[in-house]
């Protein structure tokens, strides 16, 4: 019962032309558009400096846009300091005030939020309850473990059913196996209530795992837009396909395109795959390692360079004329020898044409 | 639901400040209260309707003070836009003017009008003679002020700046406007001075002839006779500079860098400067090398010789400096020597290096700025001094005291006082300059957030003994000059009647119990409690400018922060006798009349220690984490809920560092204070002083040792609070458990 105190008041984003500056001239956000649709989670995800952050705090109203518009609702936001919007953020190192208590944290936001004692206390415990931490209101933060700062910090922000929740790699300080499992209860939490979330991440599996759509993003602009599948399948760039996964970038020739499918060869070897727009002339190609067949019947040559057992699978460096590929097979038992020559292929799905080289 | 607060049309504060601006025009006296901030005898005495304690509204209804009036358009133009919007651009444009409107004329009647009519005689020619004068302005045109001043701050805010955040906007408003007030006007003021001729006009001739004088700049010193006041101060502050540097480093490496034993004990040597008052090192010094010190006398009698006054002059001066500041350079270079990664030195011992070449070639060059730092510091404060040169000066004539003769003495000669405090004034700002712009941006400070497992090695052999030498000499030499000083409170007559008494403290503090209650009969208590009351009610109030001035350096980014910075730091480098003399000549006629009441020596507080509350306010908030503010805005609170409700209790150590530490400066001072008391409010220092200039050493020294107790009583309650604050942890767990 306690768990319908809470409920989602999702709002979409939009980011209308916005640019951050610094200074006079280090730009960190250049002109982007985005829009983030009620009730999804969207990742932001790109290396380190891109503007992933910078791009979250503008939502929050922590940085201010120096041009464009920011919307969340129908509300224009653009010049509202974060006390006026209605946005919650997860903070990377937690941010939990040390002198107060667990249940003093939760509550901190609802008492400046017009709420009563008594319904500012149920929010905040209903709070703790969603979070899996009943029964530790009294604590200091201090007493608690990582994961659950965490998840204090987690209810801190959700029961202020925010328009929009903010994570900025909230997984950060957590360890391998807690990851995991912090990142399925967040996912489980935004689709129960229905929140909108943004979330920072560098971790391309953890943005992957968590998102309905993920934004890529590279020198302070936008990389791609898609969800997980669209961008593991169908990245537009060499950028993306290398930065989501690993991708082999193997250069080729479309001999023919007809119903936008196209057929391509590398040293002979003929591949049949959606042309994504591409003309017939070189074009270059991402396969995953997963992807391509060692010891396939038809194929170009190479040479096994370097083999790692990593015991679930092999990992092979390949040599081919064109250049190095890294490849995986799932055959530990019997492993290719460094120096044999093998012949390598592709699956019939998987391998995609990068439009722009 | 938040969202809605900034789109409706409720504004606190600024009903808030709209209320206290007509309160402030229409039911306080406007002028000051003569019997003083405090007291309320005016309420009874003829209030709403005699002259001295009417409101403004009141004197304008009864046709006086007609100047007044136009106030009252900028006052009510604020109602107009109390139903606006923040986002009108209306709302912004009405604020910022009957802000700058209201407070710009404040200031320009309160200027053009004093005691005698018009100020200016523009005015006069102008519009005929004044047949009416004004005093010093009081509880109403304060608050006044104050109202026009957040108004304008918070059309400000509304226009957009620093994101629209009217605490921010108008605690940087507040600060600026302050510290113009007492600490620009005055020294502004004070170079006017300068300038003014005997017949009250301005001539750059009479500065000329004070600036060039001989008894400023003369180096008749090197041909036998006496050098100029400038050399003077000059020469000294660059020897007890370099001395109290040296014997720094030298305690510095004692500490980190020696297998000494007790080390504790040398740490504690750095609380001595905070609670000892700057003239009691020269009052033992003269117990002990005097005509009739105890040295003196034994070695008259041993040898034969005539006791000398050899103390009185330059040497006196040297000694009584060197041991009263070698404790602050130990300060600072203890933390220069630990700042030395350990690592960088084992470093250079793997690459072949002895423990000397290590030293040489490693940790001094590293240790080079904060030995620069340390050295200007002990310039500053030797520059600064006034206690050790009144008490042992003898004809040495030195910058600080000069000023102070050239006010009090038979010469009173304002513009020749203010002549020696922009010399004084340029000296220690030219250092304090140095310090800032040369060394703040050199800081070799090795220490990261990493570990760094490695141990300080040893000094090598050559250094350790001349070291330990000097260190053992000058560190029993303080002990024996801090026991003179406890012996000497209790001896009837120095060098005369050496029989033991509690004589001078009975004088002092002595207590009659009667049937109406304790009768404070001693000749100290008046001046103590005095003394009390006034750094009790300074310690406040410096934590708070200074915390809220920390904050703002740390925590937000505003045009013009850099030149902020500077401004509010300022005041360190000003010595105390010139900002006496500055607050004589600033606050002694209207607008603000303040000389001669508690409140002078207060603000004087205030702004003098003001830098020591900014600085641990930096060095604490710089350690709370960013994203715990911007957690408490994205939840929702404002930016001062999160400075009271986030910062401030996380403070809370730093602001008991603060309260202490001033309160134990306002006890200690006597540079600024020996201007600014008054036969109603003398302080501890300034009596103590005093009775040394009429002889009676006994007294003084009793009267500094009690003072020194009560520091130590103060500071040593402060290690216990702030260690029990740091240790508060609550226990108790869930009660579902």
């Amino acid at each position: 019962m306690n768990e319908k105190l809470i409920t989602g008041k999702a709002a979409p984003v939009r980011f209308e032309g916005v640019t951050k500056r610094f200074g006079r001239d280090v730009v960190a956000v250049d002109n982007i558009n985005l829009s983030v649709e009620t009730g999804k989670l969207v990742t932001l995800l790109g290396p380190s400096g891109c503007g992933k952050t910078t791009t979250l705090r503008m939502i929050a109203g922590l940085e201010m846009a120096t041009e464009g518009r920011i919307l969340i609702g129908d509300r224009d936001v653009t010049t509202l300091p974060a006390t006026d919007r209605d946005v919650s953020m997860v903070f990377q190192s937690y941010a939990l005030f040390p002198h107060m208590s667990v249940l003093e944290n939760v509550s901190y936001g609802l008492t400046f939020s017009g709420f009563s004692k008594t319904e500012t206390r149920e929010r905040a415990v209903a709070g703790l309850e969603l979070v899996g931490l009943k029964g530790f209101d009294n604590r200091l933060p201090s007493e608690l473990s990582g994961g659950q700062q965490q998840r204090v910090a987690v209810a801190r922000a959700l029961v202020l059913e925010p328009q929009v929740l903010l994570f900025d790699e909230p997984l950060s300080n957590l360890d391998a196996k807690l990851r995991r499992q912090v990142r399925e209860d967040i996912r489980a939490i935004q689709k129960d209530l229905g929140l909108t979330v943004v979330y920072v991440t560098h971790d391309q599996e953890e943005a992957l795992a968590v998102s309905d759509e993920i934004v890529v993003m590279r020198n302070a602009a936008i990389a791609q837009i898609g969800s997980p599948r669209e961008l593991y399948d169908a990245p537009v760039d060499q950028f993306v396909a290398d930065f989501i996964g690993e991708a082999n970038i193997v250069p080729c020739m479309i001999d023919s395109v007809e119903n936008d499918t196209a057929t391509i060869s590398i040293e002979g070897y003929r591949h049949v795959l959606p042309a994504r727009g591409l003309l017939v002339g070189p074009a270059k190609l991402a396969v995953r390692p997963s992807r391509l067949v060692i010891g396939a019947e038809n194929g170009f040559s190479a040479r096994i360079a370097k083999a790692t057992y990593v015991g679930v699978r092999m990992e092979y460096t390949l040599e081919a004329s064109f250049g190095t590929m890294f490849g995986v097979q799932d055959d530990v038992d019997a492993p290719l020898e460094i120096g044999s020559d093998v012949t390598v292929g592709f699956t019939h799905k998987g391998p995609v044409l990068l439009p722009e080289a | 639901m938040r969202g809605d607060l900034n789109e409706s049309t409720a504004h606190p504060a600024l009903i808030f400040w709209i209320i206290a601006g007509w309160v402030g025009f229409l039911l306080l006296p406007w002028y000051g209260v003569e019997d003083g901030f405090l007291s309320f005898k005016w309420l009874v005495d003829g209030y709403p309707f005699d002259e001295d304690f009417a409101p403004a509204a009141f004197l304008i209804g009864q046709g006086e003070k007609l100047w007044l009036a136009p106030l009252l358009l900028p006052l009510a133009a604020p109602f107009l836009v109390v139903r606006r919007k923040k986002s009108d651009p209306l709302y912004a444009i009405v604020l910022i003017l009957a802000g700058a409107v209201g407070f710009g004329w404040l200031i320009a009647q309160g200027f053009g009008i004093g005691i005698r009519g018009y100020t200016f005689d523009w005015l006069t020619a102008l519009f005929g003679d004044l047949d009416d004068r004004q005093y010093g302005m009081g509880y109403g045109a304060l608050i006044v002020a104050s109202a026009f001043l957040f108004l304008f701050t918070q059309g400000i805010a509304a226009r957009g700046a620093i994101n629209g955040d009217v605490f921010v906007v108008s605690a940087i408003g507040g600060v600026i406007v302050i510290v113009t007030t007492f600490v620009f006007f005055p020294i502004a003021k004070m170079l006017l001075a300068a300038f003014i001729t005997e017949e009250g006009g301005y001539s750059a001739a009479v500065f000329a002839s004070k600036f060039f004088d001989d008894r400023l700049w003369g180096l008749g010193c090197f041909a036998g006779g006496r050098c100029g006041a400038a050399w003077n101060s000059l020469f000294l502050a660059i020897l007890v500079g370099v001395l109290t540097t040296v014997l720094g480093l030298v305690f510095a490496l004692v500490v980190t860098r020696s297998g000494f034993r007790y080390k504790r004990a040398l740490r504690a040597l750095t609380v001595l400067p905070i609670i000892t008052p700057p003239f009691v090192i020269g009052l033992a010094l003269i117990l002990l090398f005097g005509l009739s010190g105890s040295v003196t006398q034994f070695f008259a009698e041993l040898f034969g010789i005539q006791p000398t006054r050899w103390l009185y002059g330059m040497p006196g001066v040297l000694i009584a400096q060197t041991l009263a500041f070698t404790p602050i350079a130990f300060l600072v270079l203890i933390g220069v020597v630990e700042g030395v990664s350990p690592s960088m030195e084992e470093a250079a011992q793997t690459l072949r290096a002895n423990r000397w070449q290590t030293f040489r070639t490693v940790s001094l060059p590293l240790m080079r700025p904060g030995l620069a730092n340390a050295f200007l510091l002990g310039f500053i404060e030797s520059m600064a001094d006034f206690g050790n040169p009144l008490v042992l000066g003898g004809n040495f004539d030195v910058l600080s005291t000069e000023i102070f003769f050239a006010i009090v003495g038979a010469q009173y000669d304002q513009g020749r006082a203010a002549v020696l405090a922009m010399v004084l004034l340029f000296f220690t700002l030219s250092a304090f300059y140095a310090q800032r712009m040369w060394l703040g941006k050199k800081s070799y400070t090795t220490v990261s957030g990493k570990g760094d497992a490695g141990v300080h090695p040893l000094m090598p052999n050559g250094l350790a003994v001349p070291v330990f030498i000097a260190a053992g000499v000058w560190g029993m030499f303080t002990i024996i000059v801090y026991g003179m000083i406890l012996y000497g409170s209790v001896v009837e007559l120095w060098g005369v009647n050496n029989s033991l008494t509690f004589k001078h403290y009975i004088t002092a503090f002595s207590v009659r119990i009667e049937e109406s209650g304790i009768r404070w009969t001693g000749a100290a208590w008046d001046s103590f409690w005095t003394t009390i009351y006034i750094a009790a009610a300074a310690a406040p109030l410096t934590a708070i400018v200074g915390l809220i001035t920390a904050y703002l350096l740390t925590r937000q980014t505003f045009a013009g922060k850099n030149a902020f910075e500077f401004g509010t730091m300022l005041s360190f480098a000003i010595p105390g006798t010139v900002i006496g003399v500055s607050y004589i000549l600033a606050f002694n006629v209207p607008p603000i009349e303040i000389t001669g009441t508690g409140i002078i020596l207060i603000i004087s507080f205030i702004f003098r220690n003001m830098p020591v509350g900014v600085r641990a306010g930096i060095a604490s908030m710089s350690q709370l984490d960013k994203s715990l503010d911007e957690s408490s805005l994205t939840l929702g609170a404002n930016s001062w809920q999160t400075f009271r409700r986030v910062i401030l209790p996380l403070l809370r150590p730093a602001i008991l560092a603060a309260l202490v530490y001033s309160f134990v400066r306002a006890m200690t001072a006597i540079s600024a204070v020996i201007f600014l008391v008054s036969a109603e409010y003398d302080m501890a220092t300034s009596y103590i002083i005093g009775r040394v200039e009429n002889n009676d050493y006994g007294l003084a020294i009793a009267y500094s040792t009690t003072l020194i107790v009560v520091m130590l009583a103060a500071v040593g309650l402060l290690q216990i609070l702030v260690g029990r604050t740091k240790i508060g942890r609550r226990t108790q767990f869930g009660a579902g458990e």
